[in-house]
């Protein structure tokens, strides 16, 4: 095999539209091992990005030494990224794993036992309880466990201790997706599938570098590109990114509107294609409303209104709406250049109303993919580990909070569901108020992924509120806890997870986790046993022991919603393929699209959500849904655009954008364990546009100082990468202070994390923080 | 003639300048939640577009200002109180502030269908669209907030 760190995409295996991917199996091992050394294979899929690539574990001498991408497996036909290629098993058998549970004495962690450490939480767990009630409880948890993790501690949260404040980090990076289709198609999950890839004559990415947030996904799109019949490319990104090159190649359009005026833009392309009459007419009749308030929303859009506004030539988005209007197959993708940015829901409901207005969902060809960030964020939405409730039930409806409570054999009330439950960044604030006095963060590493770190960091040593973190590593975040718990990781424990198109796939355990780490799920049913939660009748709350137990408990939950799994068994998942839901009695393979029939779970008694004013967030009530009687028809959201609040000024000139590279992961927990990674990303950099560069006389490579109001960091200029727009900054989230053995900056350690810059800003309607809207001041250094 | 409508022109024109103020004031008042300081900062400025297309009509009706329902006048918020319960006190003061507005628009919607002003109407219809934007939002943020502050807050 090549070296995947340059050759990221791998070898070419194109072909023509309506044919399959070629197979093209990827491989990597440990220095000095072939596949005959191999003692067995473990059926698994890749969790370094949101792809959900299917892959076996290769295990010898109990421990993992590589992986193979599963040929049969729909999602990637063989295929692997170069994280997960190099990245998926080495930082197991790393030397600093956390091998004991840890407790905070005397200011100092210390190793203890895991009856101590527990032992630490569950007296203040009760303590709490006694005080305050469960209202002094909140945890923030991942997109990174999995499905029967997620449900379990959803259980606990809700119907043990009763609190709403549960959220996962799917809010940094996946929170407006999911908010976007619960206000167009009335519930989360995702319309369109991957194999739309193989039948478009169109793609449209929306904020979006694909290239290098989802590797294995875009060189399923580059097979078509360099195939016959190949689709026209359209890229929507205030950088000249892969995308952009990409559309250029193939006739599209590379569309760079200034940061904070995607919905500006987004209103222009909906008015346009009205314009020019492209809908369908009869489709948006018989299955949707809403059309004539859109209509009026978007009317002062104009092609020139948006040069003005977007700084985008009014031909490029005239030709841009042409290719949408004109191709009889579209397929839009969406990331964080839209759920990141300012108005994120509204402008990615923009995405959807393109779409609906067409009639361009559940055929081939014809997708939505609303992506996530995390391999399995889908489930931590799916199951209530965030700001949802479990199965998409809708906190604002009665019958769906009595169908938990009979579940669980609880009473009604002791569900918390006067509000919809507590977002992460709000969570932070109580943490940082001292209303919420224990915080439990499991699999995610806020010290440096969340917005604004000084204040994030005061708030986890802050003696108001006693920190719990499980993890693999002693992360930043977990050097500054008070009770650290060594948890087990990928290929050392078993369960599920849903990718990005719904597919559902089973990871088994290949290893045994080191020392005395226990699987995330173990750790929470020792929480449970300890705490001994109840239900109504005096039974155990949480009846099951294994992940395959935890798998049978959730399938109930899910019955009849929009994500059923009740089909779905351990076995059916051991292959071929992981398999997409709902799956059901009646589509025991699963279900490749959805609303192919145009019905939509938008009716008032079914929906997960009766929707929020896309400007504000305020709820809209039972009553005023139950009005608009969508009832099975999606819903074209409008919203008009409004300038960002905060823009650069003469002190701060500059917009930063912070994001993702490559051949990192996160906060690097895993890939910069990895060597191959890490020697092709071993520090941050600060990507600036020629013109700015220019002006602040910096060339290539200089050591430079960006400043926002909140702190600063320094590292090393690039011009050329991917030539931001004029104004804009880029910096990757991926580097902390880990490596160097410390929870943040300080006397010896300069600032690098993307975090110290950012601000506490979220969309009103998906809580999703704004990482791409800092105004930060750049200079060159002399040293560093 | 349509003295009293006069009236109604001017009860608006300066119960949407009042909540513009205070929809300022609290967002300045409370930057540590964000969901208060941007979504206040983000009415006002709404509001506010609003205030802008109802130059003309008050040009042309004038602004009546009688003594009677002078004593429907709420003063705007000058200054704001800190804490959780400052903040729920601060929302239910603007929440008072958008209902009398929305109650004056309600009646000036009527005027403007019996007077068929359609200028006046659809200025009307738009204003209670928004005002009632703004009832959502902070009955939305109440709603969220409160059992918080009210149970376990400092």
């Amino acid at each position: 095999m090549s070296d995947r760190t340059v050759d990221v995409w791998g070898p070419r295996t194109p072909h023509a539209r309506g044919t399959d991917w070629p197979i093209r199996v990827d491989l990597h091992l440990a220095d000095g091992l072939t596949e005959a050394d191999v003692d067995r294979w473990v059926r698994s899929a890749c969790v370094l990005c949101s792809n959900g690539c299917g892959c076996e574990i290769a295990v010898k001498d109990g421990r993992m030494v590589g992986v193979r991408g599963t040929a049969t497996d729909a999602v990637n036909h063989g295929r692997l990224g170069p994280k997960g290629l190099y990245g998926s098993w080495p930082w197991a058998s790393s030397g600093d794993r956390l091998t004991t549970p840890l407790v905070r004495d005397a200011g100092q962690l210390r190793p203890a036992s895991w009856d101590e450490a527990m032992g630490r939480i569950v007296e203040q767990s009760r303590r709490i309880l006694r005080d305050k009630g469960p209202l002094g409880i909140g945890f923030y948890t991942s997109g990174q466990l999995f499905l029967e993790e997620y449900y379990t501690l959803a259980v606990i949260g809700k119907a043990g201790l009763g609190t709403p404040h549960m959220d996962g980090n799917t809010r940094l990076c996946t929170a407006t997706a999911g908010e976007s289709m619960k206000e167009s198609f009335g519930c989360d999950g995702q319309p369109g599938a991957y194999t739309d890839i193989e039948h478009t004559d169109a793609i449209f990415l929306y904020g979006h570098n694909m290239p290098e947030t989802q590797t294995v996904l875009w060189a399923r799109v580059l097979d078509r590109t360099r195939g016959d019949d190949p689709p026209v490319i359209v890229c929507v990104d205030p950088r000249t990114t892969d995308v952009a090159r990409e559309a250029a190649r193939t006739g599209g359009v590379h569309l760079a509107p200034r940061p904070g005026t995607n919905q500006a833009l987004m209103n222009g392309m909906v008015r346009e294609l009205l314009a020019r009459g492209w809908h369908d007419e009869q489709w948006v009749q018989a299955h949707t409303v809403g059309l004539e308030t859109l209509r009026k929303v978007v009317e002062p859009y104009t092609l020139d209104e948006v040069e003005r506004i977007c700084s985008v030539p009014a031909a490029d988005v005239a030709r841009a709406v042409e290719i949408f209007g004109t191709s009889e197959r579209v397929l839009s993708t969406v990331l964080q250049g839209f759920y990141q940015s300012h108005q994120a829901t509204a402008a990615a409901c923009q995405v959807n109303n393109l779409h609906l207005l067409r009639g361009l969902i559940g055929r081939p060809g014809c997708g939505i993919l609303q992506m996530n960030g995390q391999p399995t964020a889908q489930n931590t939405r799916e199951t209530g580990a965030d700001g949802d409730l479990p199965g998409f039930r809708n906190w604002d409806n009665a019958e769906h909070i009595a169908q938990l409570a009979t579940l669980w054999n609880v009473e009604e009330k002791i569900i918390p569901h006067w509000a919809p439950p507590t977002h992460a960044m709000q969570i932070f604030r109580y943490a940082e108020q001292g209303s919420i006095e224990l915080l439990w963060i499991s699999a995610t590493n806020p010290a440096v992924s969340m917005p604004d770190l000084h204040r994030v960091r005061q708030v986890l040593t802050s003696e108001k509120c006693f920190v719990v973190v499980q993890d693999v590593f002693l992360t930043e975040t977990a050097r500054l806890a008070d009770v650290v718990l060594p948890a087990a990781g990928w290929g050392e424990k078993t369960g599920t997870y849903t990718n990005v198109n719904r597919t559902v796939h089973l990871s088994e355990k290949a290893v045994e986790p080191p020392g005395e780490a226990r699987s995330d799920l173990d750790i929470f049913l020792a929480y449970a046993d300890a705490m001994d939660f109840r239900d109504k009748d005096g039974g155990p709350l949480i009846t099951w022991r294994t992940p395959e137990e935890a798998f049978e408990a959730w399938k109930r939950c899910s019955a009849g919603r929009p994500c059923d799994y009740t089909a779905l068994t351990y076995d059916r998942l051991r292959g071929p393929t992981g398999i997409c839901w709902p799956v059901t009695d009646e589509h025991p393979d699963g279900t490749e699209r959805l609303y192919g029939d145009g019905v939509f779970p938008t009716s008032t008694d079914y929906c997960e959500t009766y929707g929020r004013d896309l400007l504000t967030g305020g709820a809209v009530t039972r009553e005023q849904h139950a009005a608009q009687d969508p009832a099975g028809r999606a819903v074209l959201r409008g919203a008009p655009y409004v300038p960002p609040l905060e823009e650069p000024d003469d002190d701060y000139p500059l917009r930063l954008a912070t994001g993702r590279t490559v051949y990192h992961f996160h906060t690097r927990t895993k890939t910069g364990r990895a060597r191959e990674l890490e020697a092709a990303a071993p520090g941050a950099w600060v990507e600036l546009a020629e013109a700015d560069a220019a002006a602040l006389g910096v060339a290539d490579g200089d050591p430079v100082r960006v400043e926002s109001r909140r702190g600063w960091i320094e590292a090393p200029a690039r011009i050329e990468r991917t030539r931001p727009r004029e104004g804009t900054v880029f910096v990757p989230f991926h580097y902390g202070y880990w490596d160097a053995g410390a929870a943040g900056p300080d006397d010896d350690r300069e600032p690098r994390a993307a975090n110290e810059l950012t601000l506490t800003w979220w969309d009103p309607v998906s809580k999703q923080p704004m990482f791409k809207t800092a105004a930060v001041r750049v200079r060159r250094v002399e040293v560093m | 003639m349509a003295r009293h409508l006069s009236t109604y022109v001017g009860l608006v024109h300066r119960g949407e300048q009042t909540l513009v103020d205070s929809l300022r004031q609290v967002a300045s008042g409370h930057p540590e939640d964000p969901d208060t300081a941007l979504v206040c900062r983000s009415l006002a400025r709404q509001h506010e577009g609003g205030l802008q297309r109802l130059g003309p009509v008050a040009d042309r009706y004038g602004e009546e200002d009688v003594e009677e329902p002078q004593r429907l006048h709420a003063e705007a918020l000058t200054r704001t109180r800190s804490g959780g319960v400052g903040l729920l006190r601060d929302l239910q003061d603007l929440y008072v502030l958008a209902a009398l507005l929305q109650t004056s628009w309600t009646i000036l919607e009527q005027a403007a269908q019996g007077a068929r002003d359609d200028e006046l109407l659809q200025l009307s219809t738009e204003a209670l669209t928004q005002v009632a934007r703004t009832i959502a939002w902070l009955t939305t943020h109440l709603k969220a907030a409160s059992p918080q502050i009210l149970l376990v807050g400092p």
